[in-house]
């Protein structure tokens, strides 16, 4: 027999929307506002910074100007800006742990469900 | 897309008028953004070649993509994309996942589209002497208005977007002819700007690290099968019109790289919020600052306004199949168009454009559209060991398999720790959130959904069950 699903009243779906909202608020856009999560970019600004110790070209210096930086102060932070790229293994493992478990949890319950799909659309296997 | 509501009105099939140079221009128009913004964050991931490198590696990936994709959208050649595949291959928590990777990238690319234009119109300001300006009432503007349009009708949308990105697309054609690299006394300064630089800032490790951002020159490619219902030869169409469009990206971000890494230094290429832009103002043509000026407002509303579009479509089928509360799966009478799904997109999306910087907004979209390629591996092993290829009829079967999934799931494997590589925090707290709402699905929502109408395709029982 096909499985008939309840009828979802007004205040249950409205409940159900604000739990989405509130979900995608809470893990994605709170990490950000709280400075949790982001680029890990610091510039590492030179004292008294000329565009030699800059390393940059007198091309390079014409170009800075005509973008508006008319020192070599004004450009230093983002001219010694550089990611940190230095991490600890258990990091990185956590990240794998993280992705892979997430795809076993899906493609497991999903296939359960799948079952139940099939079962229905096709009749049981004896 | 099909129009019908949750509820009585019958199903309206739609028309098979598309072609592949349709199917080509579908995904150029939307991707095309990519080549005015964003592409750049990987030359600051790992310096300019880095860049370039992960431009390639990039186009490898989506190579594969393309070839995947195109044997099961020629066959499952439904609305929805990779959300129908899921639901008949992988099964409905997997599809409820695919939805929320195609609403969440296209989402957040609508919100960097939204944060560029205020970046543009503040550029603009300081240059005349108005430096300063509050870019936000531009943000939500922007949002607002396209939202409206979308809100409006679909026809007024699309013919609104393929005007402004063919326009896009010839400023940037024109932009590299105005360069004349081929003269001696072009603007462009590869030799001076690179010259004294190392050419790997951060080793081999920033090669890897550039490939989070390469995959912004080609995010949304995969948006060609949305039409797979309205194609006139599935098997011939999507699979040329995919491969042309995945082409014609990877020439003009090679073309894109060359003008601005030839025009600025890499450490502001790396940051620039319009490096197109930058570029033509430093090419020393007010006219090609003029062009490239509307073309980047051009391509970012135009990729909006699709991103609005595939979004809230990918909203409301699930609100249809009650993956999402049935109020979403509703039309509106008079303009026929998702207009709950679209609304309510809309708060989403202005939070991440007025709160968040861009490059964290789009890596947002990025690991979603990360998540959705790894699904694409494990979708096509699946499909040939649960239909192998005598039990139905493909329009396309695409050769060498399973190599292209297995390179696929080794290159995504490579940016997920590129992503890992600056925005860890990001990359585990955007997984955080698809785990949560998968366990929210499987154990609360999915009793709303009923079972066999999940699977429609004419096709025999899957081998093994």
């Amino acid at each position: 027999m096909a499985y008939k699903p309840p009828n979802q009243g007004k205040i249950g779906q409205v409940i159900d929307v604000i739990v989405l909202l509130a979900l995608t608020i809470g893990t994605l856009y709170i990490p950000l506002w709280l400075g949790l999560a982001g680029a890990a970019k610091t510039p590492a600004p030179i004292e008294n910074p000329t565009w030699e110790t800059l390393n940059q070209s007198p091309v390079a210096v014409e170009r800075w100007n005509a973008l508006g930086f008319a020192d070599p102060a004004s450009a230093n932070d983002i001219i010694t800006a550089r990611f940190d790229y230095s991490f600890a293994m258990g990091e990185l493992l956590i990240m794998a742990v993280v992705v892979i478990g997430y795809f076993f949890l899906i493609i497991r319950l999903s296939g359960k469900e799948y079952h139940e799909v099939i079962a229905e659309k096709f009749g049981s296997q004896k | 897309m099909s129009q019908t509501t949750a509820k009585s009105s019958p199903k309206i099939s739609l028309l098979r008028v598309l072609g592949p140079a349709h199917v080509w221009a579908l995904g150029v128009g939307i991707v095309l953004v990519g080549e005015y913004m964003g592409w750049n964050f990987a030359v600051g991931k790992g310096g300019a070649y880095a860049a370039l490198i992960a431009c390639w590696a990039a186009g490898l990936l989506y190579t594969c993509v393309a070839m995947i994709d195109s044997e099961v959208t020629s066959t499952v050649a439904a609305a929805g994309g990779q959300y129908a595949q899921a639901k008949h291959i992988i099964g409905p928590l997997m599809a409820f996942n695919v939805g929320l990777y195609l609403v969440f990238a296209y989402t957040m690319l609508e919100a960097a589209n939204a944060i560029t234009v205020g970046f543009l119109v503040d550029t603009v300001a300081g240059m005349s002497g108005h430096s300063g300006i509050d870019q936000r009432p531009f943000i939500v503007l922007s949002i607002i208005f396209l939202a409206w349009l979308n809100y409006r009708g679909v026809l007024a949308t699309l013919t609104f977007s393929l005007v402004i990105t063919a326009f896009a697309f010839v400023a940037i054609i024109v932009l590299f002819f105005g360069v004349a690299p081929w003269n001696v006394d072009s603007p462009l300064k590869h030799v001076e700007l690179l010259g004294n630089q190392p050419a790997l800032p951060y080793g081999w490790l920033g090669v890897l690290a550039a490939m989070h951002f390469g995959l912004w020159y080609y995010l949304g490619i995969e948006g060609t099968t949305q039409a797979a219902e309205e194609v006139r030869s599935p098997a011939r169409s999507l699979p040329f019109g995919t491969m042309a469009g995945i082409i014609t990206l990877l020439i003009a971000a090679t073309l894109t790289w060359y003008v601005s890494t030839g025009l600025m230094p890499w450490e502001y290429l790396g940051q620039a919020g319009v490096p197109l832009f930058d570029a033509a103002r430093l090419s020393g043509s007010t006219v090609l600052m003029v062009i490239l000026g509307i073309g980047t407002l051009f391509s970012t509303l135009a990729s909006a306004n699709g991103c609005i579009n595939d979004a809230s479509r990918a909203w409301f089928s699930m609100g249809r199949d009650h993956y999402l509360p049935a109020w979403f799966g509703a039309v509106h009478p008079t303009y026929r168009t998702p207009y709950r799904s679209i609304i309510f997109l809309v708060p989403i999306a202005l939070i991440f454009a007025l709160g968040a910087p861009l490059d964290q907004v789009i890596t947002f979209s990025i690991v979603s559209g990360l998540l959705g390629y790894t699904f694409m591996p494990l979708n096509i092993i699946l499909f040939r060991r649960k239909w192998p290829l005598d039990t139905i009829k493909r329009g396309y079967v695409h050769p060498f398999h399973p190599l292209p999934a297995i390179v696929l799931l080794a290159l995504c494997g490579v940016t997920y720790v590129a992503v890992f590589l600056g925005y860890g925090t990001q990359l585990v707290s955007m997984v955080a959130f698809y785990i949560v709402v998968s366990l929210w699905f499987h154990f609360w929502r999915y009793q709303f959904v009923s079972r066999g109408k999940q699977f429609t395709m004419p096709w025999p029982r899957p081998k093994g069950y």
